[in-house]
């Protein structure tokens, strides 16, 4: 940093003799270089932490949640994602969520990351790489697969989850980020959309399409054998705590690093995502110390995701008391799914990846039509070149339709999408474990390991 | 020679492996285990869903000791493992044919 400082000092000095124009385009250069500097080593930093949030966060937190024979096989579930994701985004899966086609889906311009390198994507991301842009992209295409995960929990076979996963990345994932976030998509506020909808950071995207999808796969498995009757307590909430707070962190990079830069607007993400988990702990506590008698840590930290979840597609567009509402809201709600619906709808969302991610990324894209404010991000202008009102609470109320709208593509994308990647898996591999293999648990009967040794 | 099983409190290991070593009884073996009698379990709830848990965690002592110690032992371990709440466990009493020291195949009392 001193030694760059250094440069530019010495490139004023020198310049000073020269022209005007001349001296102000190289400042200009300088600046530009200096804001490109900053603003990559945020989103690296971000990439690195939304990575985070999968291995070792995700896992950690599912693995703590099953029971003690199924703790290895949870916590691959996330890290082969880690690897079989990266390759796809690698070979076509960036290019269908990024390419510019139509408003659906990408075409194939940037397969095998053709042009993909250190120049700036302007229509993306003007001020860092576009292959910084593309390895951000990357960690919110891993972990969203891995949040169905907790769907399918216990059960699932490790041949039937890896192709399940790929195809979902490709057949869904890839579209619905393709018409959020790519240019020309059909709900992209920014870049041309017919139906102008925000989402900042993935509520639809990320949450709404694992949390409907997890939804769909536990109705298609069936129930784990011995569901209701077996107990099918946590094995170790130590596991889960650390996974939990893990996720908080990590979750700093996914919603303040979607600002694609390290200026005011992250930091305004940065805070939001903090309230809005703080508030959902609370609101989840007090709805269980009131409905059951305990506040749980379980509770706790399920709150504290929900939060998250429900801050994300609003992080960029909230002040911070909507963010502590929307995060209050949440953590009450989503207990509620979680402790109430669940049980009266009597289906296996093992470890409730529908009523944590489903529910809350709903509520939260819809509350971000409630309260989007240019106040906070005025990125969008009017006819008039003047920040467009963004929410009801800029006294656009007819946002929450278009937000509605969104939201119920993401449902419906995710529901048919994985139902027929479903089938389509069942009829080829198989989906399910034996009762045999489910029986004896995923750890020693998929990879024929142990989490822990008797022995030992 | 008799064998002494006696189902414990875990909380009270230490005080009748103190006792025991009082009277000079050093030798047994210690394992978790889990179970019930006429103990009540306790409900925990994760995420809303409720489980009974009735089988709550509790040491079991083995140890094989001189017949005519056996009065004096147990009364040890009475005395150390007693709260006088449900829960404090039971002792339950065997006789042994044989034993056999593995090392040197010492047999009967003089392996104790």
């Amino acid at each position: 940093m001193i030694r760059f400082l250094i440069g530019i000092l010495a490139l004023a000095g020198t310049l000073f003799a020269q022209g005007d124009a001349a001296k102000i385009a190289a400042l200009e250069a300088a600046v530009a270089a200096a804001q490109s500097a900053g603003d990559n080593a945020w989103m690296l930093t971000s990439s690195a932490l939304v990575l985070l949030m999968t291995g070792p966060a995700l896992a950690l937190f599912y693995s703590g949640l099953v029971r003690r024979k199924n703790v290895l096989g949870t916590m691959m579930q996330s890290f082969i994602l880690m690897a079989i994701v990266t390759v796809l985004w690698a070979v076509v899966g960036y290019s269908l969520a990024f390419g510019e086609a139509n408003a659906f889906i990408g075409d194939l311009r940037y397969a095998f990351l053709a042009g993909v390198d250190g120049a700036p994507n302007a229509t993306y991301a003007a001020t860092i790489p576009h292959q910084t842009f593309m390895v951000f992209q990357l960690m919110f295409a891993i972990i969203t697969p891995g949040l169905i995960c907790g769907a399918y929990a216990e059960r699932m076979k490790f041949s039937g989850m890896v192709l399940f996963s790929a195809l979902w990345l490709l057949f869904v994932y890839c579209p619905m980020a393709h018409m959020v976030w790519g240019n020309g998509g059909l709900l992209n506020a920014y870049l041309g959309g017919k139906i102008p909808s925000f989402d900042f950071a993935g509520g639809t995207v990320v949450h709404i399409t694992s949390g409907v999808s997890a939804l769909v796969t536990a109705l298609y498995l069936k129930p784990r054998k011995g569901y209701g009757v077996e107990p099918m307590m946590p094995h170790s909430l130590v596991l889960s705590f650390i996974g939990a707070c893990l996720l908080w962190v990590g979750w700093f990079g996914f919603n303040a690093g979607s600002a694609l830069g390290s200026g005011s607007l992250a930091t305004s993400a940065f805070v939001a995502t903090h309230f809005g988990a703080a508030a959902a702990t609370v609101g989840w506590l007090i709805a269980e110390k009131l409905r059951s008698g305990k506040a749980s840590v379980l509770g706790g930290i399920s709150g504290a995701v929900a939060g998250l979840v429900a801050i994300t597609p609003a992080s960029g567009f909230v002040k911070p008391m909507p963010a502590l509402l929307i995060g209050f809201v949440a953590g009450i709600f989503c207990y509620y799914m979680v402790a109430v619906v669940k049980h009266k709808l009597g289906y296996d969302d093992s470890l409730d990846a529908f009523g944590v991610h489903g529910a809350g990324g709903t509520l939260g894209a819809i509350m971000t039509g409630v309260f989007a404010t240019n106040a906070v991000n005025s990125a969008l202008k009017d006819a008039s070149g003047n920040p467009a009102a963004l929410g009801l609470v800029d006294g656009n109320g007819g946002q929450i339709v278009n937000q509605a709208i969104g939201v119920a593509i993401a449902w419906l994308l995710a529901a048919v999408g994985t139902l027929v990647i479903l089938k389509v898996c069942d009829l080829t591999v198989g989906l399910r474990a034996s009762d045999e293999e489910e029986r004896q648990g995923l750890d020693l009967s998929m990879h024929g390991e142990e989490g822990y040794s008797h022995e030992l | 020679m008799k064998k002494i099983e006696a189902i414990i409190q875990p909380f009270k290991l230490e005080e009748v492996k103190e006792a025991l070593k009082a009277i000079g009884v050093d030798g047994m073996t210690v394992t978790e285990v889990r179970g019930h009698g006429r103990q009540k379990g306790h409900k925990e709830v994760y995420r809303g869903q409720e489980y009974m848990v009735d089988l709550l965690p509790k040491m079991k002592l083995e140890m094989v000791i001189p017949a005519a110690r056996l009065d004096e032992v147990i009364k040890a371990v009475v005395g150390a493992a007693r709260t006088g709440k449900i829960g404090d466990g039971k002792i339950f009493v065997y006789d042994v044919v044989d034993a056999i020291r593995i090392r040197n195949e010492d047999r009967g009392e003089a392996t104790l």
